[in-house]
């Protein structure tokens, strides 16, 4: 992947070993951003990417994932440096090794939040020391498995060793050792109660045999078979009472020297998670949410790739991609996944997308704008290969519903929303650009679509664009024609593929009518009183 | 007792479902703050201002039977408000009156209706006193026919009767219970009996039946437990007839409320349009058959809520005997104002409304439709153009021969040729099987094929720019034209010219 480390050069102040940098992320290479500033990106609605982004974090809230997926890397090395995680993940040993992990430390979390809520001390301490003892065998647990997996990207190279000196440090071993013993010394402790009416007495137990079993063994000799356990459920409220808490002062004073060493144990050790691991923990699910996803609309028969990704070229080739909010939708309604590819080559930047309404253009659009947005992600995208330009932007252009109150008109709203787009796009953008001026005549549109465009491609902007004017496929070198493709047997019926090919200007719109009813002679027919 | 407010000769239906396209109209003629205005922040009053604009009257008589009853409470706002607050007083005595048990027995459902029955005893007096103050107000028969209703059945004498029998609910004395001998001798089919009124000396001097009488010690539990279900047994029946005696008092109430609260929502909503200096005027409602529409200064009411001090642009709209009205024109030029300004005074002159116009004259319609450009469906399953069409094929299904439809932008989703083609045929067959309808569009092909048919029937109307390219937001009768004015806009925003394409 071209990220192998810098050797020393003849620059004498860099050091001659391989440089070893202070492990921070398995995310970002260069630094973490600053997440509170992410912000969902304008593009998100109109690309369906908020109903990807959500699907991929169902079921990880407590990580907050969203953030990541607001931040776009800048450079091709952070994009590689993601790449070779996932190469690693395609071992299923590796996924399991951080999937027990994220485990272990949900357990540590949810434990250290009943020690933080609780209310009684002897209950909220053994919180806080199961939380420990729980956060060093996971540690333990991950140190063991990455070094003996070997990973071969530089993220997970880098976090091992980080691991490995951590594991060996003395606050993480001495943690360990005390959290062992202190556990070991409250397993021994049995006490009694005697509750006498309304009072209750605590003592230390004295080897009196179990009753049941005394019982049990009493009627032994009636028994004739297995008979119904009867026993029944106490309903829990999950939480310590007055009552209990007095017992518990009680056998506190009964064990003194196990009930202190708990108490040495949580002021000693408050604070214990170390916030590499922490992060580590978030950041490994962003990895395994993406894969868990990748897995689930692999079901579908979607394909998806690690892209070449460049930011010098603009030539790009796409094989069998897919909209991936639509696959999720095409996996829960065991529907079929249409897929498409294009090609960009030379001075070609804009693909204009013709053909019959409902027959995939839009899907297309979106696919394009969602390739680019997720190959600056450095995840796997949803195509079979694909060679991508890093964009800076995604830029999408939807229609908008007309709002009562708003004193504009719709053209205008539209030329707002244009220009301001025209405003900040750059040469590195990538534009999407759906069924633009719909609420303008046809002389109207096609003058303003062309000026719009030519104004894009003179830019140098990338970019995809649906329209119903032919002749916005034909403005020069730099547009390419796609055409949704129709069935050869039925107009009506859509094959949803968008293929290379010259404007027809046939949108077969007149066979949807009528598969509606709304012909004339079916209309005088359904309307005749 | 009624208060046959809404219709002369019934009451208004409270579960009356709102019509299928209730949810379109909202959203399409931008309701909510018209329904807003009429609340004016009371939610009881939304729903009913809903169901009196949207569950409109299809008939001019019972029309202008409103008409009256509105106009009344016009003249005497004041009135009318108090109507509705004694209303609410009533219904209100519920809450006041809710007393907390562990279990309810005869004893507490007792006292608790009794509570109940003071306050509305208080309500339905000064009722009484409303109707004999405003005797002479009135002039519409509606209105006229409550306050003679009020006095005839809460005549003084009905009045000092309940006062008389909430005082013998109290049972000063303790309450009276017949009884008869069930198996084993014990009592069954116990009822309460109301005492003779006599004096005390009455009592002892004619003496009456023979009494015997025994006590129950007061460290005796058991005892007064029986004597307290004995008490109850005998109360039973009595007590559940003062409950249902209250909730036939509170059902008036109910409707009182829904009939009075309709026009107190009219009012709230005249008096905002009149505020804003925006002018309203009863209309004339036609039968469905005479086809005529013709309005003027015809204005979107709840546009002008959005406007900071203007006032809303009215339109002129003759359409009498035209069933079709194809809307063209420059962009911004205020064709969906118009559209839903159509649509809204139609809705307020079948609530029997006052409606947002100087003038305004129209037939009444068996339905209205409204067909608008909308968003991209999010679930991604249809494209925008199956999503028009499947909606205009719901509409299709359940619009009649004397509805009116609202059509704006439709099929634009396509290009102008199909579009056009599609509109085209859809047009023609609502025409020609009596639909009236409004289409706005840019779909050139469409009105210019129309024009070219040189029909009297039809009425074209255009959005105009001025002379400045400014646009006035008035619409005129006029030819449809090319383009619509994209240049315009395009120099307005971008600041420069738009060159015109070599391929246009």
């Amino acid at each position: 992947m071209g990220l192998t480390q810098d050797v020393g050069t003849a620059d004498e102040e860099r050091p001659a070993t391989p440089r070893r940098q202070a492990f921070e992320s398995i995310l970002f290479r260069s630094g973490r951003p600053e997440e509170a500033n992410a912000e969902q990106p304008a593009c998100f609605r109109d690309l369906n990417l908020d109903q990807v982004v959500e699907a991929v974090v169902v079921g990880r809230d407590e990580y907050g994932l969203t953030p990541f997926f607001y931040l776009p890397l800048r450079s091709v090395e952070d994009v590689a440096y993601r790449h070779e995680v996932f190469h690693d993940l395609e071992s299923e040993d590796v996924r399991r090794t951080l999937k027990a992990f994220g485990e272990q430390m949900h357990r540590v979390r949810s434990f250290l939040t009943l020690a933080r809520k609780q209310h009684y001390a002897p209950e909220k301490r053994r919180w806080f020391l199961d939380a420990a003892s729980g956060y060093c065998s996971a540690v333990v647990d991950l140190t063991r498995g990455l070094r003996e997996l070997e990973p071969s990207s530089e993220a997970l190279r880098l976090a091992s060793e980080y691991l490995d000196d951590y594991v060996a440090g003395e606050s993480f071993t001495s943690l360990d050792a005390d959290a062992d013993a202190v556990r070991a010394g409250l397993d021994e402790v049995i006490y009694t109660l005697r509750i006498n009416g309304s009072r209750v007495s605590v003592a230390r137990y004295d080897d009196q045999p179990d009753f049941g079993d005394e019982i049990e063994d009493l009627f032994e000799r009636f028994r004739q078979g297995q008979v119904e356990s009867h026993r029944l459920k106490v309903p829990d409220r999950g939480s310590m009472d007055h009552v209990e808490a007095q017992i518990a002062s009680l056998v506190a004073r009964l064990f003194p020297r196990e009930f202190e060493a708990l108490e040495t144990f949580c002021s000693r050790h408050e604070g214990f998670l170390d916030r590499t691991v922490t992060a580590f923990d978030r950041e490994a699910q962003f990895y395994l949410a993406w894969a868990d996803h990748i897995e689930r609309i692999s079901a579908t028969g979607g394909a998806f790739s690690c892209p070449s990704v460049s930011d010098e070229s603009k030539a790009e080739t796409v094989e069998d991609a897919f909209d991936l909010a639509l696959a999720a939708k095409v996996g829960r309604e065991q529907g079929q996944l249409v897929r498409n590819g294009f090609r960009l080559d030379g001075d070609e930047r804009l693909l204009v997308v013709t053909g019959p309404n409902q027959g995939g253009k839009t899907t297309f659009a979106r696919m394009f704008g969602q390739l680019h947005y997720l190959a600056s992600l450095g995840v796997p995208v949803p195509a079979r290969s694909a060679r991508l330009f890093l964009a800076d932007r995604v830029f999408t252009h939807f229609e908008r519903e007309e709002v009562v109150g708003s004193l504009r008109g719709k053209l205008d709203d539209e030329l707002i929303r244009i220009r301001d787009l025209l405003q900040e796009a750059t040469p590195r953008s990538v534009v999407v650009l759906n069924e633009m001026f719909s609420s303008a005549t046809l002389a109207d549109a096609l003058d303003l679509g062309t000026d719009i465009l030519t104004q894009l491609i003179e830019r140098g902007c990338l970019g995809v664009c649906v329209t119903f004017i032919d002749e916005l496929s034909r403005l020069g070198d730099a547009t390419v024609s796609m055409v949704a493709q129709v069935s050869p047997d039925d107009p009506a019926v859509r094959t949803y593929r968008v293929i290379e090919r010259p404007a027809d200007g046939r949108a077969y719109a007149w066979a949807i009518a009528k598969k509606y009813g709304l012909s004339y002679d079916q209309l005088r027919e359904r309307l005749a009183p | 007792m009624k208060a046959r407010l809404l219709f002369a000769d019934r009451d208004v239906d409270l579960e009356q479902a709102l019509p299928w396209q209730a949810d379109a109209l909202k959203q399409d003629l931008g309701l909510e703050p018209l329904l807003d205005a009429m609340a004016a922040g009371d939610d009881y009053l939304r729903v009913v201002s809903e169901r009196t604009l949207l569950n409109g009257l299809t008939d001019p008589e019972s029309i202008l039977y409103r008409q009256e009853v509105l106009a009344d409470c016009l003249q005497f706002p004041a009135t009318a408000r108090e109507l509705y607050a004694l209303a609410i007083e009533a219904l209100e005595s519920k809450q006041k009156a809710r007393f907390f048990f562990f279990r309810e027995s005869p004893e507490t459902q007792l006292q608790k209706s009794l509570a109940m029955l003071d306050l509305l005893l208080d309500v339905l007096r000064r009722l009484r006193a409303l109707a004999d103050r405003e005797q002479e107000s009135f002039r519409s028969p509606g209105l006229r026919a409550l306050v003679e209703t009020l006095q005839r059945e809460l005549d003084d004498e009905y009045l000092a009767a309940v006062a008389d029998h909430l005082a013998d609910l109290r049972f000063k004395r303790g309450p009276l219970i017949s009884a008869r001998l069930g198996r084993a001798n014990r009592g069954r089919d116990y009822v309460l009996r109301k005492p003779y009124d006599r004096t005390f000396f009455e009592r002892i001097s004619t003496g009456g039946p023979k009494t015997y009488s025994f006590t129950v010690p007061a460290r005796d539990e058991n005892g007064h437990q029986a004597l307290g279900e004995l008490r109850s047994r005998g109360l039973a029946r009595a007590s559940a007839a003062v409950a249902q005696a209250t909730d036939h008092i509170l059902s008036f109430f109910t409707m009182l409320r829904a009939e009075v609260g309709s026009y107190v929502a009219c009012l709230n909503l005249y008096e905002r349009l009149a505020e804003r200096g925006e002018p309203t005027c009863f209309p004339t409602p036609r039968a469905a058959t005479e086809g005529a529409f013709a309005a003027r200064d015809l204005y979107d009411a709840t546009l002008t809520f959005f406007l900071d001090d203007a006032r809303a642009v009215g339109n002129d709209i003759d359409a009498d005997g035209r069933k079709l009205v194809l809307i063209t024109g420059a962009n911004q030029g205020g064709k969906s104002t118009l559209l839903r300004s159509v649509g809204i005074a139609q809705l307020m002159l079948q609530a029997g409304m006052f409606v947002p116009a100087t003038e305004f004259t129209a037939s009444v319609c068996g339905g209205l439709f409204t067909h608008f450009s909308r968003e991209e469906d999010a679930s991604m399953t249809r494209g925008k153009l199956d999503d028009e069409l499947s909606r205009m094929s719901a509409v299709a299904e359940r619009i009649e021969p004397t509805s009116i439809l609202l059509c704006n932008e439709s099929f634009s989703s396509t290009n102008e040729r199909e579009g056009s083609e599609i509109a085209r045929q859809l047009v023609r067959a609502l025409d020609e099987s009596g639909v009236r309808t409004f289409f706005v569009t840019h779909l050139y092909d469409l009105a210019r094929s129309f024009y070219a048919e040189e029909r009297d029937d039809v009425l074209f109307l255009r959005a105009e720019r001025g002379e400045d390219g400014s646009r006035p937001f008035r619409l005129r009768q006029a030819p449809p034209l090319a383009t619509s004015y994209g240049a315009d806009s395009y120099r307005r925003i971008f600041g420069k010219e738009l060159t015109a394409s070599k391929q246009s």
